[in-house]
């Protein structure tokens, strides 16, 4: 990827070990693991969360019932594991990223494709999105907002976090650029307006539907289904 | 490791005997029921000795490369969820990874994993049970008992230990 600036705006401390640990929604992961790919910081830090699983999986007491069993049984388990290990598909050397693909690779891989692939729906105002197949714990959704538009005035029932793309967008905690993330929780209703010009592209994901504020924009929810 | 990586069998039998009941400990506390995580455990430590060429000392410690192929295979077999991995660093032509570094991070590891035991043991279990409980905060504090609020700072004054004890802030 070209070099670029780097982020303001990271996933907490508890949001990157949840990650690391693999216990957040499949939706949260993709949009953390989209931000360490642009992110050194994170990916420097994420790499500690997972030196702290390694530890704690040293720490495991072998313990459990049968120990004695298992111990007498392991070299005939080993056996079987390198028996398995013949039927496992050659394991490839990392594949170079593909060429050309202006999204980073954990996205490419969910949008089947760069921003080009991305199968926009018009939902109103200007805005489009694009849902993406996640399970079932929260959902993912690719954002467009025109320079200069705002997405309607809402607070939120569980966590949300969008990451921008590009272009940019603000709101009243601050300005969100390429890259940034922004994590919201009940606490917080914004209004985020994209900035003028371009227009801004995120990756957003919640586990429980926003919480507009107005009529209006209650239709707007009915509409885009968030 | 690096044996293990040229098909010596009785290096392999080693880090087996090592890895092989933590992993299914491990998968049995996230939830596996025992036949299950033997089943899956079996299945990780295959891939260990297939993609043994691929482990780097200088990026990571054995047992974090486990832990981490043993997690996706957990979000893979419980969740039946994808699990998005960030874009590798492209990392050029370079040369094989320097001992020196590989020595700094083994000893970053080793130290985290003092300061983990050191740990009050309150703040250690929300620790161990983040990583293997497969619970939310939510979730740990309707097991334990515990106000969400109790969870939260726990785990955020653990992780500040952790963070000094690695010499970090
Ligand atoms: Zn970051
Ligand atoms: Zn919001």
């Amino acid at each position: 990827m070209t070099p670029r600036p780097a982020p303001r705006h990271h996933p907490d401390a508890a949001l990157l070990m949840a990650h690391a640990a693999g216990t957040l929604p499949e939706a949260f992961s993709l949009v953390v693991a989209t931000h360490v790919s642009l992110c050194d910081t994170c990916r420097v830090e994420l790499a500690a969360h997972e030196e702290t699983g390694g530890a704690l999986l040293e720490m495991m007491a072998e313990g459990g019932s049968g120990r004695h069993e298992a111990a007498m049984d392991q070299d005939g388990v080993l056996e079987k594991v390198l028996e398995r290990a013949q039927a496992l598909p050659e394991a490839a050397p990392p594949a170079p990223p593909a060429p050309g693909t202006d999204l980073p690779e954990p996205l490419a891989a969910y949008v089947g494709g760069g921003m080009d692939a991305i199968p926009w729906r018009r939902v109103g105002g200007g805005i489009r999105q694009a849902v993406l197949e996640t399970g079932p714990d929260a959902s993912a959704r690719l954002l467009y907002i025109p320079g200069g538009r705002a997405v309607p005035d809402h607070g939120h029932r569980g966590l949300e976090l969008t990451l921008v793309l590009s272009g940019a967008f603000s709101d009243s905690e601050d300005r969100f650029g390429p890259g940034d993330l922004e994590l919201a929780t009940p606490e917080l209703e914004h209004t985020p307006v994209a900035e003028p010009g371009a227009p801004c592209i995120c990756l957003a994901a919640t586990d429980a539907p926003l919480r507009f504020t107005g009529l209006l924009p209650r239709l707007a929810q009915r509409l885009m289904g968030i | 490791m690096a044996r293990v990586a040229r098909g010596d069998r009785a290096a392999f039998a080693e880090v087996f005997r090592h890895f092989a009941p933590r992993v299914k400990a491990y998968l049995v506390k996230s939830g596996a029921v025992p036949a299950l995580a033997e089943d899956c455990m079996q299945d990780v430590m295959a891939t260990v000795w297939r993609k043994a060429a691929q482990f780097d000392p200088a990026r990571a410690s054995l047992a974090a490369w486990i832990f981490t192929i043993a997690r996706n295979r957990r979000i893979d077999l419980l969740r039946r969820e994808r699990r998005p991995e960030a874009e590798d660093l492209a990392w050029g032509p370079q040369a094989a990874p320097e001992a020196a570094e590989a020595l700094a991070l083994q000893q970053d590891a080793a130290r985290l994993a003092r300061a983990l035991s050191d740990l009050p043991e309150a703040q250690r279990q929300v620790i161990v049970q983040a990583y293997f409980g497969d619970l939310s905060h939510a979730q740990i504090a309707a097991r334990t008992g515990l106000p969400l609020g109790t969870i939260k700072s726990r785990t955020k004054l653990a992780l500040d230990r952790l963070r000094h004890a690695m010499g970090r802030e």
